[in-house]
């Protein structure tokens, strides 16, 4: 076994022998659920009379959509955990005496989160079709499963949902106490990129700016979500935001390895 | 010997680290060698933890070197598995079960599960394996530690305050394990802030006050540095003192009689009946090690 596939099997383990990231994945797959049964009601009920807000096809991909605009919270979270639990219990003494080379480490922490982001992701879209499908189907024009614009944006979204957690991870390294961090990733993304990118949205000139931002660059690739549905707001096209994000999560890893993992361990 | 690896001895080099203006090791130079255990001393926050984790890789120095077989630790292809190491602070993640805590650094060592198993056996944590380490005693997390210092069975290990939380008959079981680990050949350094916990269990002393090297030897060195002290019982205590001042010697009222220190038994002996002075009582008191440590630590002047 290589030092790195060595490092890689220890991350898995440190992750998956504590009970949060499968308590983490089941609140993404229930959340979602939610969220999409709610969307795809509102979306295709409405009073006698009036026509429903959307139908057909556009119906499922909004639907389906909620995956990156609702859920990417989760991957970002778990991600930021691979780094922030060790230094908040103190395991990161033994998980470097084990593996001194910090960069190793780090990187290994990174390649667990793309494949565990995957893993959300998969488990964001069982539970958004598993709730979002039958209600389209029923109530609405259909589910749509089978058309390739909406398994596209699924797998999409899976992707996508990978990337955050990369993201996640460096954000950790950057911001390596626990409960700043999450607190971090609450604000930003549940207030400060949502009002960030209405505001430069308004803004002749600075909407270009707007499309750089993590969440627009995420619906960017997955080519649906609320926001860009409610606003005419410029996207990047899917590589250039998967590239932006990638980005972000490298520039992000950078910062934490100069500093966070620079740093002596005491 | 133990089987593959040469147990490799450990090296401090003019090693020195600073905190910000804190001077925390200072020109630090010491031996660790292997087959003998060798005592890491000092009051607490005189730098032994920042002088392991340096030796670890954990820490940079800002001087100096600290080396484990002649190279840095990080340079070594697999570190862990060729020293065994237990820090103090080094935690555990409370929702870990003591046997996955293992387990998951067990790749890193090149060991398997069963490796795992064995190690908790010999720290005697085989009941609680399957058992969360929140709900782990200090003693506990204790042997967890050493379990998780023996999971590659290396040739050198490295202890911070071992015998911390453990009850009397866990330090006793300690002793002999760390003696039988030496015996084999290999290298144990082992650190505490109390030579009495170390006593019995310990070939060499490595001493340090204030992140300086006061004192380095065998222990039976150190114990001769006791210097033995006589003690006199007089019914002329006043020629006695004047004989003392005539020889040079210290001479201290002790309870019925007086003490003479840094003096053997004969030569004061000798001295009184010389000068016909009358004795009751003349005898070697025993060194005391801790005294010669808390003098060595600066504890007392």
């Amino acid at each position: 076994m290589s030092r790195f596939t060595a490092a890689l099997a220890a991350e898995w383990r440190k992750l998956t022998s504590t009970a949060l990231w499968w308590v983490l994945a089941l609140g993404m797959a229930a959340y979602l659920a939610f969220v999409g049964a709610a969307m795809a009601f509102s979306l295709t009920v409405a009073p006698e009379g009036f026509a429903p807000p959307l139908g057909g096809l556009d119906a499922a991909l909004t639907v389906y959509g909620v995956l990156n605009a609702v859920g990417y919270v989760f991957p970002l979270v778990v991600g930021t955990l691979l780094v922030t639990t060790e230094v908040r219990h103190k395991t990161l003494t033994q998980t470097l005496l084990a593996e001194p080379r910090r960069g190793v480490v780090l990187g290994a922490k990174l390649v667990l989160a793309a494949g565990i982001g995957l893993l959300y992701g998969v488990a964001g879209v069982v539970g958004l079709v598993a709730a979002g499908a039958p209600v389209l189907s029923a109530v609405g024009d259909g589910a749509f499963l089978d058309d390739p614009e909406v398994v596209r944006a699924l797998l999409l979204g899976v992707l996508v949902t990978g990337l955050w957690a990369v993201l996640g991870t460096g954000f950790g390294a950057v911001v390596p106490q626990q409960v700043a961090a999450v607190v971090a990733i609450l604000a930003f993304t549940q207030f400060v990129e949502p009002i960030a990118r209405l505001a430069l949205g308004a803004v002749d000139g600075l909407s270009v700016v707007s499309a750089y931002l993590p969440g627009a660059a995420a619906d960017a690739v997955v080519g649906a979500s609320l926001f860009s549905q409610m606003g005419d707001v410029d996207l990047l096209p899917a590589w250039g935001g998967a590239l932006v994000l990638l980005g972000y999560a490298a520039a992000l890893t950078l910062a934490g390895r100069l500093a966070t993992f620079a740093r002596d361990v005491v | 010997m133990v089987g593959r690896v040469e147990a490799p001895a450990l090296e401090v080099v003019g090693l020195g680290k600073s905190f910000g203006s804190v001077r925390a090791v200072d020109d630090l130079s010491f031996r660790v060698e292997p087959g003998r255990v060798t005592g890491f001393l000092g009051s607490n926050g005189s730098g032994k933890t920042t002088t392991l984790r340096m030796l670890l890789g954990l820490v940079r120095p800002t001087d100096g070197r600290a080396l484990v077989g002649g190279h840095a630790y990080a340079e070594h292809p697999v570190p862990g598995a060729l020293v065994g190491a237990a820090l103090e602070a080094t935690g555990f993640h409370p929702g870990r079960t003591g046997a996955a805590h293992l387990a998951a650094y067990a790749p890193q060592v090149g060991v398997g599960r069963e490796r795992c198993r064995e190690v908790l056996d010999q720290v005697g944590l085989t009941a609680a394996a399957d058992r969360k380490v929140g709900g782990y005693s200090l003693g506990m997390r204790q042997r967890l530690g050493l379990a998780t210092a023996l999971l590659a069975d290396p040739p050198a290990l490295v202890l911070d305050e071992p015998a911390n939380g453990l009850d009397p008959e866990g330090i006793v079981w300690l002793r002999g394990f760390l003696r039988h680990l030496a015996a084999q050949g290999r290298t144990v350094l082992v650190s505490s802030h109390v030579l009495g916990e170390v006593q019995h269990t310990v070939d060499d002393v490595v001493v340090i006050a204030r992140g300086r090297l006061v004192h380095a030897s065998s222990l039976s060195e150190l114990a001769a540095m006791a210097g033995a002290r006589t003690y006199v019982e007089t019914p002329a205590p006043g020629r006695l003192a004047e004989l003392c001042a005539e020889r040079g010697w210290a001479c201290t009222p002790t309870g019925a009689g007086h003490e003479v220190p840094d003096v053997p038994a004969a030569e004061v002996g000798a001295a009184a009946y010389a000068a016909g002075l009358e004795l009751h009582q003349l005898a070697t008191r025993g060194a005391d090690l801790e005294d010669v440590f808390l003098r060595l630590t600066g504890a007392v002047a």
